[in-house]
C-alpha cells in the first residue's frame, strides 16, 4: 500500500515539475527554460531540505508539533546573517563570496542553537512550555535582526521587509551549488540511517535501551537539521509552517512514521506543494509572491488543528 | 457585628506596604517626570530648557510634535498593559495579551478592510470597523481557548500566537493584492515618529478605557475567579465578559490604527505587577497602567537615542526587551500557576 | 424555603438527575449523600443556577432562580464548589472580602470589613490574611474558601464536599460552625458529604441519592439503617449508636 501511494506522490511530483517548466511558456524557449531549470533546482532543494529537517527534528524531539522554524531556528539563521552584515558593513558583506558567507552564517546559527536547544537533548520539559519558549526565542531574534539592520542603515526598510517573508521568486542563485551539496549529503545520510531513525523516534530512554549513543546521534541529527534550515532560509527566507504542513500531510497520506517511507514521502509532498504551487501561482495566475503567504496561512491552520486535536485526546 | 475586629500585628505589614509606604510611589512619580522631560527634549532636534523660553519655534515643535508624541506613548503604554491585564482575567491565563491572541491582528485586518471598502470614511468610522473585527477575532480565540485543557496553560498563548500569525498572514495577503503594504507596515509595526497633534487625540479614548477598567476593577477581579464563582457571587458573568472584551477590542483598534502593534507590553507588565501587588485589580490597575506607560515611553526614548539622529521603531525595541522579559517570566513561574 | 420541582437533567443523552422533588425549609443542616456519580453535585449546581435548568423549577424564598437577578440571589444563597476557584495571586483577605461583593459591589463599607475580619478569625485564617492563595496548602486554601462563602452572609449555604483537604480538627470545626449557624441564626446549609458519620453527627436531615434519584430522605435515625444504606451504597454495613447518634461502620 505504501509503495502505491509513494508512486502516486512521485507521479504528482513529476507532473508538478513538468507544469512548472512548461506552463505559460513564451518568448525564447531555450532561454526561459534554462532560467526555469535553475529556479526549479533551487525550489526542489528548498522543498527537500524543509521536509527532511522537519521530519528529523520531530524524530529527535519525539513530537509532531515541533518544527525547526517553530522553535526559531530560521530566525537564528537570519540573525546570523544580520550580525554578519552588521560586523562587516554592507560593502564588506557584499565583497565576500557566497560560500564563505553561508559558512559564517551557519556557524553563528549553530553556536546559538547549541546554547538554546540544549534543553531539548538533556531534559524532559513540559512540551507546551518548550514550544512557547521556542516561539518567543524566534520573535526575539527576529526583532534583534531588525534592530541590527536598522542600526546599520536606518533607512534600509526594504532589507527588513524582504527578510521577514518567504519569497519563492527571488532566489539567491549564488548558493545553488553549496545548497545542492548540503541537501544531497543530508538526504543520503538520512536514507542510509533510515532504520536507526526509527529507533531514535522512540525517544531518549527507549533509544538508549536499544543501544543508540543518544547524545552523539541527537547532536549529529540536530546539526544536520541546522544545516538544512540554513539552506532553505538562505534560499527563500523563513517558511514558518511549511515544514509542519508537509510532515503532517505525509504522515496522514502514508499512515506511518517509518522513515524509509516517511522521508521520501515528505520530500515528495514538499516538492508537489512548492513546485506545483509556484507553477500555478506564478505561471498560471501571474502572481509572483503570494505562494509564501498562502503556505504560511495553510500551515498555520494545520498547526492550530494539530494543537487543538492533539490536546483533546 | 459593627465593631471592627482588631488586627493581629504581623499581617499588617503587606497592607502597610500597599497603603502607606510611599517610596515606590515617589520612585514611580520621579521616573515618570524624568522620562517625560527626556521625551520632550530629545529628538532629531534636541531642545534645551533655555531654548524653550526664548525660541518660539522650539516651543511650537514641543507643542505640535514632542508633547503629542509623549502623551501618545504614555496613553498607549498604559492602555496596552491594561488590555493585557483584562485579557488575562477573561481567559484566566497569564500568558495572553491582545497581540498574542489575534486581537491586534484582527484590528489591523478591520482597518485594512474599512480602508478598502470605504476609502473616504473618516478615521473614527474606520476604527469602529477595526473594533468590530477585533471583537470577532478575540471571541473566536476565547471560544477556542476555552476548550483547550486547563492542565496545559502554555497551549493557550501558543495557540494565540499562531492564530494571530494566521490573521496577520491574511492581512499581508490582502495588502499585497491591493498594494497597501506600506499602510500595513504602519499598522503592524508600532512607532511613534508619525504621531503629531491632530492625529494622536484618538488615543485619549484608550485612556478612557483605562479609567473604565479601574471603575469595573472589582467585577473583573470576581470574573477572574471563574464562571461558577462569579455566578455564585451574583456577578452578571456574560455581561462583564462582553464588557471586558469590548474594552480590550477598543484599545486594540485605537492603538493599532494610530501607533501600530507593539508586542509584549500587555504580557510582561501585568505579570511583573502581579508578582509585587497581586491579582486584586482594584490595587493593581493603577500600577499596571503606570508601569506600562513608563515601559513604552522608555523604549521609545531608547529607540530615539540608540541610532541618533535616526529612529528605531518602538515595536522593534519592545520586541527585544519584551521577549527577554517574557522568557525570564516563563522560567520563573511554575507551569501549573 | 427552597422548592425544587420536577427537576431533571441529561447530559449528551445520559440522564443525570431524574424527576427530583424536594422542599428544604429554612434553618438546619441538610446532608446530601450517595455514591460517586449519584448527581449530588449536579443538583447543587442547578439550585445555585451555575447550570441552566433543562426541566422543572427551583425557587428560593419565592424567587425562581431562572428569572431573579444574580445579585439578589447572591445575597440569599452562597455556593462553594469543589474546584470552582482559580487560586491566583489574591491574598486571603482579598478573597474573603470578595464574599461581600453581592452586598457592596466592591466598594466595601466598614461593616463589610468587620464581617471579613470575623470570617477570617472564625476559620482560623486570620494569621494567613496577607498571604497569597497560591502559597497556601490545600487545606488552608479550602478554609479560606469556606470563610469567603460564610462571609457572603446568606441564609442558604450550598457546600460541595467542603471537608475536602481538611484535617480532623478543621473538619469538626467547620461542622460545628455550621451547626451553630443553623441553631442560633436559623440559617440553612445544604452540604454534600462523603463521610456519612459527619452527616450522622451534625445533619438534621439526610437526602440520599443514587443514579440521579432521591432514594431516601429523613432524619439520620431514619436513613442510616443497614437496609437503607445497602440500597444507597450497594453493600451492607453495621450501624451502632453512640451518644444517641448513629455511627456507621462503613469501612468494615
Amino acid at each position: 500500500m505504501h509503495k502505491r501511494r509513494l508512486v502516486l506522490l512521485a507521479v504528482l511530483a513529476v507532473f508538478s515539475v513538468a507544469a512548472f517548466l512548461t506552463l505559460g511558456l513564451r518568448g525564447n524557449l531555450a532561454f526561459v527554460l534554462q532560467i526555469r531549470a535553475v529556479k526549479l533546482l533551487a525550489l526542489v532543494q528548498v522543498a527537500v531540505s524543509v521536509a527532511l529537517s522537519t521530519v528529523l527534528f520531530q524524530t529527535v524531539t519525539a513530537n509532531r508539533i515541533l518544527t525547526p522554524s517553530i522553535m526559531g531556528l530560521d530566525a537564528l539563521y537570519l540573525f546570523g546573517q544580520a550580525l554578519l552584515v552588521f560586523l562587516l558593513g554592507g560593502l564588506g558583506y557584499a565583497a565576500i563570496g557566497g560560500g564563505w558567507k553561508f559558512a559564517a552564517e551557519v556557524l553563528i546559527m549553530i553556536a546559538l542553537a547549541a546554547v538554546l536547544l540544549r534543553p531539548l537533548l538533556t531534559a524532559r520539559l513540559d512540551m507546551s512550555l518548550l514550544l512557547l519558549t521556542g516561539v518567543t526565542i524566534g520573535l526575539l531574534f527576529r526583532s534583534l535582526s531588525q534592530l541590527l539592520f536598522r542600526l546599520l542603515d536606518p533607512n534600509a526598510f526594504a532589507v527588513v521587509q524582504a527578510a521577514s517573508f518567504a519569497n519563492f521568486n527571488a532566489l539567491r542563485a549564488d548558493l545553488t551549488i553549496i545548497g545542492s551539496v548540503v541537501t544531497f549529503a543530508a538526504a543520503s545520510l538520512c536514507w542510509h540511517q533510515r532504520y536507526r531513525l526509527d529507533v531514535v523516534a522512540l525517544g531518549r530512554e527507549a533509544a538508549i535501551g536499544l543501544g543508540i549513543d543518544w547524545l552523539r546521534t541527537a547532536a549529529l541529527l540536530l546539526l544536520i537539521v541546522a544545516l538544512l534550515v540554513a539552506v532553505s532560509t538562505a534560499l527563500v527566507g523563513p517558511v514558518a509552517f511549511f515544514g509542519l504542513l508537509v510532515a503532517a500531510l505525509a504522515e496522514r497520506i502514508l499512515g506511518t512514521r517509518r522513515h524509509a517511507v516517511l522521508l521520501p514521502a515528505a520530500a515528495l509532498v514538499a516538492i508537489i506543494l512548492l513546485v506545483g504551487g509556484q507553477a500555478i501561482f506564478q505561471h498560471l495566475l501571474g502572481s509572483t509572491s503570494t505562494l509564501g503567504v498562502v503556505i504560511e496561512f495553510a500551515g498555520g491552520i494545520a498547526f492550530l488543528l494539530l494543537l487543538y486535536l492533539g490536546s483533546r485526546t | 457585628m459593627t465593631e471592627p475586629m482588631p488586627e493581629p500585628v504581623p499581617e499588617r505589614m503587606r497592607a502597610e506596604w500597599r497603603k502607606r509606604i510611599t517610596l515606590p510611589r515617589v520612585a514611580a512619580a520621579a521616573a515618570l517626570v524624568v522620562l517625560v522631560c527626556f521625551s520632550l527634549l530629545i529628538g532629531a532636534d534636541t531642545l534645551s530648557p533655555t531654548q524653550l523660553a526664548s525660541d518660539p519655534e522650539a516651543l511650537e515643535l514641543l507643542l505640535t510634535s514632542r508633547l503629542p508624541r509623549t502623551l501618545a506613548a504614555l496613553l498607549t503604554g498604559s492602555a496596552l498593559a491594561i488590555a493585557g491585564l483584562i485579557m488575562q482575567a477573561l481567559v484566566r491565563n497569564r500568558f495572553v495579551e491582545p497581540s498574542t491572541a489575534g486581537t491586534a491582528q484582527s484590528a489591523a485586518l478591520g482597518i485594512l478592510l474599512m480602508t478598502l471598502v470605504f476609502p473616504a470614511a473618516s478615521l473614527g468610522v474606520k476604527m469602529i470597523g477595526a473594533t468590530a473585527l477585533a471583537l470577532l477575532g478575540t471571541s473566536i480565540f476565547m471560544a477556542t481557548a476555552d476548550r483547550l485543557p486547563v492542565t496545559q496553560p502554555h497551549l493557550v498563548p501558543l495557540f494565540g500566537l499562531v492564530y494571530g500569525g494566521v490573521i496577520g498572514a491574511i492581512v499581508t495577503f490582502v495588502g499585497w493584492q491591493t498594494d497597501l503594504l506600506q499602510f500595513i507596515d504602519i499598522w503592524t509595526n508600532g512607532e511613534f515618529s508619525g504621531v503629531v497633534r491632530g492625529r494622536y487625540e484618538f488615543l485619549w479614548g484608550a485612556g478612557i478605557m483605562v479609567v473604565l477598567s479601574w471603575w469595573i476593577a472589582d467585577r473583573l477581579t470576581v470574573l477572574s475567579l471563574g464562571r461558577e464563582a462569579s455566578i455564585g457571587l451574583g456577578l452578571d458573568y456574560a455581561w462583564t465578559l462582553r464588557l471586558g472584551l469590548l474594552v480590550v477590542s477598543v484599545i486594540a483598534a485605537l492603538t493599532v490604527s494610530i501607533v501600530g502593534i507593539i508586542p509584549f507590553v500587555g504580557l510582561v507588565v501585568p505579570n511583573i505587577v502581579s508578582r509585587v501587588i497581586g491579582d486584586n485589580l482594584r490595587a493593581s490597575i493603577p500600577w499596571t497602567a503606570l508601569s506600562g506607560a513608563l515601559l513604552v515611553l522608555g523604549c521609545d526614548i531608547v529607540g530615539r537615542l540608540i541610532r541618533y539622529p535616526y529612529e528605531i521603531p518602538v515595536a522593534t525595541v519592545m520586541g527585544v526587551v519584551g521577549a527577554l522579559l517574557f522568557l525570564k517570566l516563563m522560567r520563573l513561574r511554575p507551569a501549573h500557576a | 424555603m427552597i422548592l425544587i420541582e420536577d427537576l431533571s437533567l441529561a447530559h449528551g443523552g445520559t440522564p443525570i438527575l431524574r424527576d427530583i422533588n424536594l422542599t428544604i425549609d429554612r434553618g438546619g443542616i441538610v446532608a446530601l449523600v450517595g455514591p460517586n456519580g449519584a448527581g449530588k453535585s449536579s443538583l447543587l449546581s442547578l439550585i445555585a443556577r451555575l447550570r441552566p435548568l433543562q426541566t422543572g423549577r427551583v425557587v428560593i424564598d419565592g424567587l425562581p432562580v431562572t428569572t431573579t437577578p444574580g445579585p439578589e440571589l447572591a445575597r440569599r444563597m452562597a455556593i462553594l464548589r469543589q474546584d470552582g476557584v482559580f487560586a491566583g495571586r489574591l491574598t486571603v483577605r482579598e478573597l474573603v472580602g470578595l464574599g461581600r461583593f453581592p452586598h457592596s459591589q466592591g466598594r466595601s463599607t466598614p461593616q463589610d470589613r468587620a464581617r471579613v475580619e470575623e470570617a477570617l478569625a472564625q476559620f482560623g485564617v486570620a494569621d494567613l490574611a496577607e498571604r497569597f492563595l497560591e502559597t497556601l496548602s490545600g487545606g488552608q486554601r479550602q478554609r479560606a474558601l469556606v470563610a469567603m462563602t460564610f462571609c457572603q452572609g446568606t441564609d442558604y449555604l450550598l457546600l460541595d464536599e467542603p471537608l475536602n483537604n481538611l484535617d480532623m480538627f478543621h473538619a469538626r470545626h467547620l461542622m460545628q460552625s455550621l451547626r451553630r449557624m443553623a441553631d442560633e441564626e436559623e440559617r440553612t446549609a445544604i452540604i454534600v458529604l462523603h463521610d456519612i458519620n459527619q452527616a450522622a453527627a451534625y445533619a438534621d436531615r439526610i437526602i440520599a441519592m443514587r443514579d440521579g434519584r432521591v432514594v431516601a430522605d429523613g432524619t439520620p435515625q431514619d436513613v442510616l439503617t443497614p437496609d437503607t444504606l445497602a440500597e444507597i451504597f450497594g453493600y451492607r454495613m453495621q450501624v451502632t449508636q453512640i451518644g444517641g447518634k448513629p455511627l456507621v461502620l462503613h469501612h468494615l
